[in-house]
């Protein structure tokens, strides 16, 4: 590699890297508590306690627990019903004043699927936990301060890449793995910076990357409602608004005989970002472990309970639902959340080293009159 | 000099297997449990033991 190309290089690295650093830190601070999230709202006593049942206990149908709901709070809807796996007698209901509005401002709870008691996810609402959550999906700032993270999520593939790049120049005289310790200390650091960037490598690529994609959710969802959604109900479009909808009772077994051999995952009521204002969309997931990420929306008209369409998923779509666990490391149980709260530590450390051997060699590269001066 | 090609591969064969080994880990537990599990953690616990090696090693 000519000098000339190396400075270039070291330029994108230096930069891309220093603009994202204060962002990435953030990122992977907040990301860690992330990881175990689960764990630590139930050791803060935040998580739904499921009553001890018989296993044949009925279930109610959806339209009970829809009522069941309303019950709960008067005055607000249905937005979504939300079916967990390791939670089968439990139905996560996201209810708010209408079924447009947005999803901060929205209540969050489970409803027993056999009671129909409500129990509460404080954690899901406030508290410690969604606050730490906000700062890494946003930091308050809606959808500006997702693009934002969005674009620095950019940087640090860039930087990734770069980095990757100058590897070759720096270690052409050293064996993998050496860390030069009796020379000094920028030494080490830098040797250690190479080290651990070249290992973590693959790792921070792929949450990286599906951090942006995730970051890139509102956006998507949006093209999705312009294109698929739009171009299935377009037939509805001077339909006059709903007043009444039809039972959700059946809503299960109907999409299920169109979609067969897949599950459902969660349901968008009408009106929801996910829906029309004139379906109830049932999102249903592959049945297989690799397609369970993947989801198909079954659209059944809120008045007649016909199904209009089972849409086809865009690319976009898959890779948003990919993206999640490639992004949350919780899918290869509690070693695999570990590993990836090590790693993410390890990405902290080179993110520092990196801006420590930027200011020694800044410092090194001039003078410092005032310095000696003092 | 040796050519530019065997200094290539002499730096980056051994991270080119690292970050193969990471992608089968960060794929595998896609696929499944169990085997499939325990097939990521390997490929993600080789990469983490390298660095924290490197880290703890003093001279």
């Amino acid at each position: 590699m000519k000098s000339k190309t190396i400075r270039r290089w070291s330029f994108i690295h230096t930069w891309t890297s220093l603009i994202c650093t204060v962002f990435l830190l953030l990122l992977a601070l907040t990301g860690l508590p992330l990881i175990f999230h689960h764990e630590i709202e139930h050791l803060l006593g935040d998580a739904p306690q499921v009553r001890e049942m018989p296993a044949d206990t009925p279930r109610l149908n959806l339209a009970q627990l829809v009522e069941a709901a309303e019950k709960h709070r008067p005055g607000e809807v249905v937005q979504y019903f939300g079916f967990e796996d390791d939670e089968p007698n439990a139905v996560l209901t996201i209810m708010a004043k209408t079924a447009g509005t947005e999803p901060n401002s929205s209540h969050t709870f489970m409803l027993d699927a056999r009671t129909g008691e409500a129990l509460e996810t404080p954690s899901a609402n406030g508290g410690l936990m969604l606050f730490i959550l906000r700062l890494h999906v946003d930091m308050f700032a809606g959808l500006p301060g997702k693009l934002l993270l969005a674009f620095m999520g950019l940087l640090f593939v860039v930087a990734i890449i770069s980095g990757t790049v100058l590897y070759l120049p720096f270690m052409r005289r050293l064996q993998f793995g050496t860390v030069r310790q009796d020379k000094s200390t920028r030494l080490r650091w830098l040797d250690l910076h190479n080290l651990i960037g070249v290992v973590t490598l693959t790792w921070a690529l792929v949450v990286g990357v599906t951090g942006v994609i995730s970051a890139c959710a509102d956006l998507l969802i949006a093209a999705w409602r312009n294109d698929t959604l739009s171009a299935m109900v377009a037939p509805y479009r001077d339909a006059p608004p709903l007043t009444r909808l039809a039972p959700a009772t059946r809503l299960l077994d109907i999409a299920r005989d169109v979609a067969p051999g897949m599950n459902p995952d969660f349901i968008a009521f009408p009106g929801t970002r996910f829906s029309s204002e004139h379906h109830y969309s049932v999102f249903m997931k592959g049945g297989t472990h690799l397609t369970s990420h993947l989801l198909t929306p079954v659209l059944i008209d809120a008045s007649t309970l016909q199904v209009t369409a089972v849409a086809e998923r865009p690319w976009y779509m898959d890779a948003m639902g990919m993206s999640q666990p490639l992004h949350f490391g919780d899918y290869g149980g509690m070693p695999m959340k570990i590993l990836w709260a090590t790693l993410d530590v390890l990405t902290i450390i080179v993110l520092g080293s990196g801006v420590y051997l930027w200011v020694v060699r800044r410092k090194a590269a001039k003078p410092l009159p005032l310095e000696a001066a003092a | 000099m040796k050519p530019r090609q065997s200094n290539f591969w002499k730096v980056f064969s051994t991270p080119l297997v690292i970050a193969l080994l990471s992608a089968a880990g960060l794929f595998s537990a896609l696929l499944g449990d169990g085997i499939w599990d325990a097939l990521s953690w390997v490929g993600l616990g080789v990469p983490a033991f390298l660095a924290i090696k490197g880290l703890l090693r003093r001279g």
